[in-house]
């Protein structure tokens, strides 16, 4: 497909001819046997490329299954971080660099939507659980993953002080816990950002950022990132750090698990959390459009599902997929997760992070 | 007597070329002004025009320049200015001030173990930078064994680390020419009866100038560009232009305030640039360059000797030994604190719980054969222009084109990765009418590597292609051989040292490259900083033990390189003029 043909795909796109150009081309058709590509019954064949963030793996052999059952070939590029991505794909519009994408969360995807990057497909059949966290606005993407983003105590640390640990966003302002907690910037971290938005939903719009000013008063941290705000400052990691209260994931207390497997040194507070979501779905202008929904079935399929776990260290989207052990017994996730809708996200984004950073940074 | 540092009249000047000598160095010029500007120019000002563009409401784009003064309006953009300023003139004074003493140490004097220092010395420079900033953050913070300095999150310890990554661009860039400066010259001074001290001063160092000069020029950019390392060592206080043009590109795609900050930074990064070409200029000379065996000398202990390599140890061992041995040492401890090999075993598997794609070993090999092919790259478009800006013809047009040519190539080194890297996205999909989308092949990321390294290259080999005396090749001229002739037996061998660590420079600079790399990468064939980068951003002891033994690897790896190149070119630059 040339660029001209390419821009009148993502031209149609956005006069709203998409759902139409989905139809035609067997929304909801299975992967592998749909009826709708040119050539009837004709097997699927080439290549398709699976633009990814640098996090996306598989357990050695699964995509190669794919690939001898289906025909096709899976070429996979990598864009960076979460935020990298979703902007290179905006600015790709035109001529996309891929097939289909994963790791757009819903943080980022309603300016992806907005832009006209993808072609709305879903899978058939997906579990309820599935369908559940797609956000408003996001429709035509497929969840395939999801984590908790909370902060995390050293509880070892707290026993030891004979203090008793935080559990709400409220309880840090509380001299107690005075110069105890670090957080990754959410102008540079993709979970600063997470926590940013959980503030947002506890405490409104108008809230948020006389909270963070309170939190700066009580001794807070900033790091740049995750990686440092959990190696350097924590005092769970086993690293030296001297502050137990830090920004991380739900599942991070499944890492911090004794020699003997029966406990876990950390805990996720489960009252702070916001959930991410991650997607997958096809690339307006794809040159493969039937490859590219097989791709996107696949990553959705109970294979793929059952090994996002071990490999993406993220939960599965699909909730009747079995977790491992040690996530059931040491990581739970919560059950009600600060929310912001994607749309107000994507408008908010940037006044938000400037709001943090004059509360925060000054 | 008269000191040797000649400054003849007709310096430079060459017979007049034939019509085949003029082909050979307008294609000498051409391909690599060819390179820089399909895989450099013309994605950045893609980029950077899409900033002034904005949608017309009618499906078109008409120009906008609202942002320059909605941008420089804000009082943040003249603070972040102000920082890389004074970041980067700090870090250049002070990599200038302390890697002269190791320069002459680690050059011109021998004693054993010297090639090992030299190559140490360079492992900073390859370095993850997120492993660098987590390494000095746990050497700065309270509990740190440095902590009582209270110097987390401060001015000093984003200097100290800017320190840290370009001593070596000094000490091998100045080094590379002061073993190769004939001594006679200085004995000379001394013999007339000058002190050590002024003898380097009236003889010596104007001889260095223009190697320090373009020592200066690179490790400024470096300096003024560094991200990765400001943003975990400095936090948002300490932004930069680059961390500024990162954050709003990346996270906010907010690219018309990105434009303004990328033109921006071209202003500063010219301004550094015109002030090294005037300094170089002004300091240009011919010398007497020799063989090193005969320019080296033993080391002895006579305050000559002695101070420089007083300044060097502290150097040495404080500023890149302490941060380096505690990762090494942490590597090698396990989760539960017990000492062991278990993170050097893991690197043969995919992590723990199956971190990565490919096992550490795999990565290596990946990034052995990209910067194999990086380098080579970089050697020859580099080379290209080195050779192309050490001359300098007659007329004032032509050597003003020169000039320019050279500043040109600097200019990679001082534009933003994000900017490169996003602006590849946009104009190499079938670039030039080939039917290859460039942006998705694996080709990309040695260019994109090449990109970087080709200043590097230019710098080292340039100060000796430049001291090299015009009178050798008039000579050899003169006696009738064709200009073939005259770069094979004058100037190839004279620059050959020069050009074993352009070589290593190169190979170096490809290894540790993340910026563009991570946005190019295949995560197939994912290069190691790549994959330090993601064991790092993961949970779990074993992935961070992995890390920093990667990490590790990665350094040996940089340090047995150089020493190889450094060994490698050693005695191929034999001959004595």
């Amino acid at each position: 497909m040339n660029i001209r043909h390419r821009r009148a795909v993502t031209a149609a796109a956005a006069v709203g001819l998409l759902p139409l150009l989905a139809a035609c081309s067997g929304d909801d058709a299975p992967a592998g046997t749909t009826s709708s590509s040119p050539t009837g019954d004709a097997p699927l064949s080439g290549t398709v490329t699976l633009v990814t963030h640098d996090s996306f793996a598989l357990s050695d052999g699964l995509l190669e299954s794919f690939e001898q059952e289906t025909g096709l070939e899976v070429e996979q590029v990598a864009a960076g971080d979460a935020g990298t991505l979703v902007n290179q794909l905006v600015l790709t519009a035109d001529s996309p660099l891929g097939d289909v994408v994963f790791g757009v969360d819903n943080t980022f995807a309603s300016r992806a939507v907005e832009a006209g990057v993808f072609e709305p497909y879903t899978p058939a059949d997906l579990d309820p659980s599935v369908t559940a966290l797609v956000g408003e606005g996001l429709e035509g993407l497929t969840p395939i993953d999801q984590g908790d983003v909370c902060l995390n105590v050293d509880t070892a640390w707290f026993d030891a002080e004979g203090v008793e640990p935080p559990s709400t966003f409220e309880d840090l302002l509380d001299p107690a816990y005075r110069d105890l907690t670090v957080v990754a910037n959410p102008a540079t971290s993709s979970p600063g950002f997470a926590m940013l938005l959980a503030t947002v939903a506890a405490f409104g719009e108008d809230g948020f950022e006389q909270y963070w000013t309170d939190l700066g008063a009580n001794g807070l941290k900033v790091t740049e990132g995750w990686s440092d705000a959990y190696y350097v400052d924590f005092s769970g990691a086993g690293e030296g750090g001297q502050r137990p209260v830090v920004l991380s994931y739900a599942t991070s207390p499944a890492f911090t698990v004794t020699e003997d497997g029966d406990a876990t040194t950390t805990a996720a507070l489960l009252g702070t959390c916001f959930r991410q979501v991650e997607f997958a779905g096809v690339l307006a202008g794809t040159d493969n459009p039937e490859g590219a929904k097989a791709l996107v079935d696949f990553l959705a399929s109970a294979d793929v599902q059952a090994d996002v776990p071990a490999n993406m260290y993220m939960y599965p989207a699909d909730a009747t997929v079995e977790l491992p052990a040690e996530w059931a017994q040491f990581a739970p996730q919560a059950d009600e997760p600060f929310d912001v809708a994607p749309a107000d996200v994507a408008a908010h984004r940037d006044e938000w992070i400037q709001q943090w950073t004059t509360a925060v940074i000054g | 007597m008269e000191v040797r540092l000649s400054r003849s009249p007709r310096a430079g000047r060459l017979p007049r070329p034939g019509a085949g000598a003029w082909l050979g160095w307008a294609l000498a010029a051409g391909l690599p002004l060819l390179f820089l500007g399909v895989f450099f120019a013309w994605p950045v000002v893609t980029l950077v025009g899409q900033g002034f563009l904005v949608d017309d409401g009618a499906g078109g784009r008409t120009p906008d320049l609202s942002g320059f003064a909605e941008v420089l309006s804000q009082e943040r953009t003249w603070r972040v200015v102000g920082q890389t300023l004074a970041q980067a003139a700090a870090g250049t004074v002070l990599s200038v001030l302390l890697g002269l003493p190791g320069a002459y140490v680690l050059y011109r004097c021998r004693f054993p173990g010297r090639a090992l220092v030299r190559g140490l010395v360079t492992v900073p420079f390859v370095l993850p930078t997120v492993v660098v900033g987590v390494a000095f953050r746990a050497v700065l913070a309270p509990t740190g064994p440095l902590g009582f300095l209270g110097l987390e999150e401060s001015f000093v310890a984003i200097v100290a680390a800017l320190v840290f990554f370009n001593y070596s661009v000094v000490v091998r860039t100045v080094g590379g020419l002061w073993e190769r400066l004939d001594p006679r010259a200085e004995e000379a001074a001394r013999a007339l009866g000058a002190t050590p001290w002024r003898a380097f001063r009236t003889v010596t160092l104007p001889a260095l100038g223009p190697a320090v000069a373009s020592a200066a020029a690179v490790v400024f950019l470096f300096c003024a560009t560094a991200f990765g390392v400001v943003l975990v060592l400095g936090g948002m206080r300490y932004g930069t232009i680059e961390t500024e043009i990162w954050i709003r590109t990346t996270q906010f795609l907010d690219l018309r305030s990105a434009a303004v900050l990328s033109v921006l930074q071209l202003v500063v990064v010219s301004a550094a640039l015109l002030v090294s070409s005037r300094l170089r200029a002004r300091r240009e000379a011919a010398l007497h360059l020799t063989s090193d065996r005969s320019a080296a000398h033993r080391w002895r202990a006579t305050a000559a000797d002695v101070v420089p390599t007083l300044v060097t140890v502290v150097v040495v061992a404080g500023l890149i030994v302490l941060p380096l041995a505690g990762l090494v040492a942490r590597s090698f401890r396990g989760p539960d604190g017990s000492w062991g090999v278990d993170n050097y075993v893991a690197l043969g598997t995919t992590g723990g719980r199956n971190a990565l794609s490919v096992t550490v070993w795999e990565a290596l090999g990946h990034s052995l054969r990209t910067a194999l092919l990086a380098a080579a790259i970089a050697v020859v478009v580099g080379g290209l222009v080195a050779l192309v800006v050490s001359r300098r013809p007659r007329s004032p047009g032509l050597r003003r084109a020169v000039g320019g040519l050279d500043a040109l190539f600097m200019l990679p080194l001082g534009v933003s990765a994000v900017t490169v890297g996003f602006g590849f996205l946009l104009t190499l999909d079938r670039p030039l009418g080939l039917d290859v989308d460039l942006r998705t092949s694996g080709l990309l990321v040695p260019i994109a590597q090449a990109v970087v390294a080709v200043p590097l290259v230019v710098r080292t080999v340039l100060p000796v292609l430049r001291a090299i005396d015009p009178r050798l090749r008039e000579a050899a001229a003169t006696l009738g051989a064709p200009p073939g002739r005259v770069l094979g037996t004058v100037d190839v061998p004279l620059a050959a040292r020069s050009l074993g660590l352009a070589v290593g420079f190169a190979f170096a600079v490809s290894l540790g490259e993340f910026g563009a790399t991570s946005f190019l990468a295949r995560p197939d064939t994912a290069t190691l900083p790549v994959v330090i980068y993601r064991l790092i951003g993961l949970p779990g002891a074993e992935n961070y033990g992995m890390a920093l033994a990667a990490s590790v690897v990665l350094a040996v790896l940089t340090a047995g390189v150089m020493m190889v190149a450094e060994r490698l070119r050693g005695d191929a630059g034999g001959g004595e003029f």
